[in-house]
C-alpha cells in the first residue's frame, strides 16, 4: 500500500499548487445555453489573453437558467438561444450576439428545387417516402435527422411543432461534416443544417444545394437580416447593474473582433 | 554512509519503481469504475436498473421523470455490429494466421506479419472516414440508406482482423515443436497438420484472440458513429441503421445535462462491465487451454 500513499501525496501537492494560484484576478461568470457556450468559451479565451487579470467562467445549463441567473445576479451575463418571454424580459437587457439559421440540404443532382413546409414535415414524419411524391424521380427518400441535444434539432422541432418521438428519420448525423458527407454521397438524401456550414462547403465545391424555405432563399444574408424563417437569435442577457469587467467583456463579445469565432461555429454575427 | 547506500541500491529502486507503476496501472481501472459509478449514481437512484430495459425507447431528458432511458436498442446495435464484424473477420484472420505459419515461406510470412501489425495500428477514424465516403454510398446504391449494420460490421471487421490474426498467429507459434514433429512423423500433409493438429492445440489462444477482437469491436466509437446511421432501433435486417452504446455517448455527451448526462455515464459503465466480462472469459479460455496443453 505504501506506493499508493506516495502517489496520493504527489497528486494532492499538484492540486494544492493549482488552487493557490490566481487570487488577484476578477471573475466574470456566464451561464445558460449550451448552443452559445462553446462560442463564448472561445471569445473568453481570446479575451483572457488580452486581459490577464480577468478570468471568465462559462457554464452551460440551458437558456432558462441563463436568463434567470442574469436577472437574479447569480451570473454576470446570461446566454439564451431563444427569444425571452415577456415576464423574463422585464428588467433584463438583451444583446443580440448572433443568429443561427437552419436550412434543408439536398444533393446537387436532385431535381427537386422547392419543398413546402407541409411536404418537409411529412418527409420527416415518414408520411412521404419517395421523391416522386414531391415532383422528383422515383427513388426512396433518405431523411437524415440530428442527434438529441443539437441546436439544429431544437430549431427543427420548434419550427415544425413536432416532438423527437414523432420524427421517423432514416439516419441520424452527429457533426455537420458527417451530415455533409452523407448527403454528398447519397443523391436521394435530405438533411437540415446550420446555413453557415452548408454555404462554406457548397462554395468549396461539395455537390449540395440549399432549399429555400417558405419562399425565402437560404443564405447568410437572409439569416442576418432576420427574414429566414427557420432561425433563432443567440442573445446575451444582462441586468442593469454590471461590473466594469463584465461590461468590458460584453462590449468585446459584441465587437467585430470576435466575428471570426462566431462564424467558426457556423453562426451569423449580428450586424 | 551505509544507510543511504542501501536506499540507493539500484535493485531496490527498480523494485520500488516497478511496484509504483504497477499499482498506478491497476488503480486506473478501479478509479475508472468508481468514477463511472459516482457519475451514474443520480440516475441509478432515480430510475433503478430495471428501467434501462423496461422503458419505452431512448428519449433522454434532463430529469429522470421526463425521459425514457431504455438501452435495449443500443445494446442490440452494439451486439449486432460486433457479432457481424466477428463473423466476417474471424475466418479470414485464422486463415491468415495458418497461411503465415504453415504455408508461406518464412520471409513472406514475416513480411505478412509486419503488414498485419501496421494494419492493427491504423487509426480507427481512417477506417471510419473510408467507410463514410466509399462504403456507405456503395451500399446505398444497392440497399438504401447505406449507413447500416452491414457497413459497421465491414468496417469493424477490417479493424479487428489484424488483432485476431496476430493473436492466432502467436497461439499457433506456441504449439510445441514435438507435436508438429509427431504429425510430420505420421506422414500428415501440411494441410492436415495445420487444420487437425496445430489449430486444435492452439484453440485456447485463437478463442482468446477472437474474444479480444469482439471487445475491441464493442468499444470502437468513431468508425461506427460514421457508418452505422445512428437511428435508435433494434435492427430488422443488416441494411437497417443502428446506434451503438459508444456512438450514443459520443453523439450526446456534448449536449447532455442532469440525469441525461448521468445516464450516459451509466451506459459507459455497462460498456466497461461488458468488456471486463469478455476479457475474463478470454482469460478463462486461456487458462483451460494451458492446463490441457500441460496434461497433453
Amino acid at each position: 500500500m505504501l506506493p499508493i500513499w506516495r502517489l496520493l501525496l504527489v497528486l494532492s501537492a499538484v492540486v494544492l499548487a493549482a488552487c493557490g494560484n490566481g487570487q488577484t484576478t476578477t471573475t466574470v461568470t456566464l451561464t445558460g445555453s449550451s448552443t452559445i457556450g462553446p462560442v463564448m468559451t472561445e471569445v473568453a479565451r481570446r479575451y483572457e489573453a488580452v486581459n490577464p487579470t480577468i478570468r471568465v467562467d462559462v457554464q452551460t445549463g440551458g437558456s432558462s437558467r441563463g436568463i434567470q441567473d442574469a436577472r437574479t445576479g447569480l451570473a454576470d451575463i446570461g446566454m439564451s438561444s431563444r427569444a425571452l418571454k415577456p415576464a423574463e424580459a422585464e428588467g433584463a437587457n438583451q444583446h443580440i450576439l448572433a443568429r443561427d439559421g437552419v436550412a434543408f440540404l439536398l444533393h446537387a443532382s436532385n431535381p427537386v428545387d422547392n419543398l413546402s413546409d407541409d411536404q418537409l414535415r411529412d418527409i420527416y414524419l415518414g408520411r412521404i417516402s419517395n421523391w416522386q411524391q414531391v415532383g422528383g424521380k422515383d427513388a426512396p427518400i433518405t431523411a437524415i435527422s440530428r442527434a438529441n441535444g443539437r441546436s439544429e434539432l431544437n430549431i427543427f422541432q420548434d419550427y415544425f411543432g413536432v416532438t423527437e418521438r414523432q420524427i421517423k428519420p432514416d439516419l441520424i448525423a452527429g457533426e455537420n461534416q458527417q451530415g455533409i458527407k452523407l448527403v454528398a454521397g447519397n443523391p436521394d438524401a435530405i438533411i437540415y443544417m446550420s446555413i453557415g456550414t452548408a454555404e462554406t462547403d457548397q462554395q468549396a465545391g461539395v455537390p449540395i444545394k440549399l432549399l429555400p424555405l417558405a419562399g425565402v432563399p437560404a443564405s447568410s444574408q437572409t439569416v442576418a437580416d432576420g427574414s429566414f424563417p427557420m432561425s433563432r437569435v443567440l442573445i446575451l442577457v444582462t441586468a442593469d447593474a454590471l461590473t466594469p469587467a463584465a461590461k468590458n467583456l460584453l462590449d468585446y463579445a459584441l465587437s467585430p473582433a470576435v466575428h471570426d469565432l462566431i462564424e467558426a461555429q457556423a453562426f451569423v454575427p449580428a450586424r | 554512509m551505509p544507510a543511504s547506500a542501501s536506499w540507493l541500491d539500484p535493485d531496490r529502486l527498480l523494485t520500488g519503481g516497478l511496484r509504483l507503476c504497477a499499482a498506478f496501472s491497476a488503480a486506473l481501472l478501479i478509479l475508472v469504475v468508481i468514477f463511472l459509478l459516482l457519475q451514474a449514481g443520480p440516475v441509478l437512484d432515480a430510475i433503478g436498473p430495471w428501467r434501462l430495459f423496461a422503458d419505452d425507447g431512448w428519449f433522454p431528458a434532463d430529469t429522470a421523470a421526463a425521459g425514457q432511458f431504455s438501452i435495449v436498442a443500443l445494446l442490440a446495435g452494439s451486439g449486432a455490429v460486433a457479432f457481424g464484424a466477428t463473423v466476417l473477420a474471424a475466418p479470414l484472420a485464422i486463415a491468415s494466421a495458418v497461411f503465415c505459419r504453415f504455408v508461406a515461406p518464412p520471409r513472406i510470412g514475416q513480411l505478412f506479419r509486419r503488414m498485419l501489425e501496421v494494419l492493427a495500428g491504423v487509426p480507427s477514424v481512417v477506417f471510419g472516414f473510408w467507410g463514410l465516403v466509399v462504403l456507405v454510398p456503395l451500399i446505398n446504391r444497392w440497399q438504401p440508406p447505406g449507413a447500416s449494420v452491414l457497413a459497421g460490421a465491414l468496417v469493424l471487421g477490417l479493424m479487428i482482423l489484424p488483432t485476431i490474426a496476430l493473436l492466432a498467429d502467436s497461439a499457433l507459434r506456441s504449439v510445441p515443436r514435438a507435436t508438429l514433429s509427431a504429425a510430420a512423423a505420421l506422414g500428415l500433409s501440411r494441410w492436415r497438420t495445420a487444420l487437425q493438429v496445430a489449430l486444435p492445440a492452439a484453440r485456447g489462444g485463437v478463442v482468446t484472440g477472437i474474444i479480444l477482437g469482439v471487445a475491441r469491436a464493442i468499444g470502437e466509437t468513431m468508425a461506427v458513429l460514421m457508418v452505422c446511421g445512428n437511428v435508435v432501433q433494434v435492427p430488422a435486417s443488416v441494411f437497417e441503421p443502428v446506434r451503438t452504446l459508444t456512438a450514443n455517448i459520443a453523439l450526446e455527451m456534448a449536449y447532455a445535462y442532469g440525469d441525461h448526462r448521468s445516464a450516459l455515464f451509466l451506459t459507459g459503465l455497462v460498456l466497461t462491465l461488458l468488456v471486463i466480462a469478455l476479457v475474463l472469459v478470454a482469460e478463462l479460455g486461456r487458462g483451460a487451454n494451458a492446463r490441457r496443453t500441460a496434461h497433453g
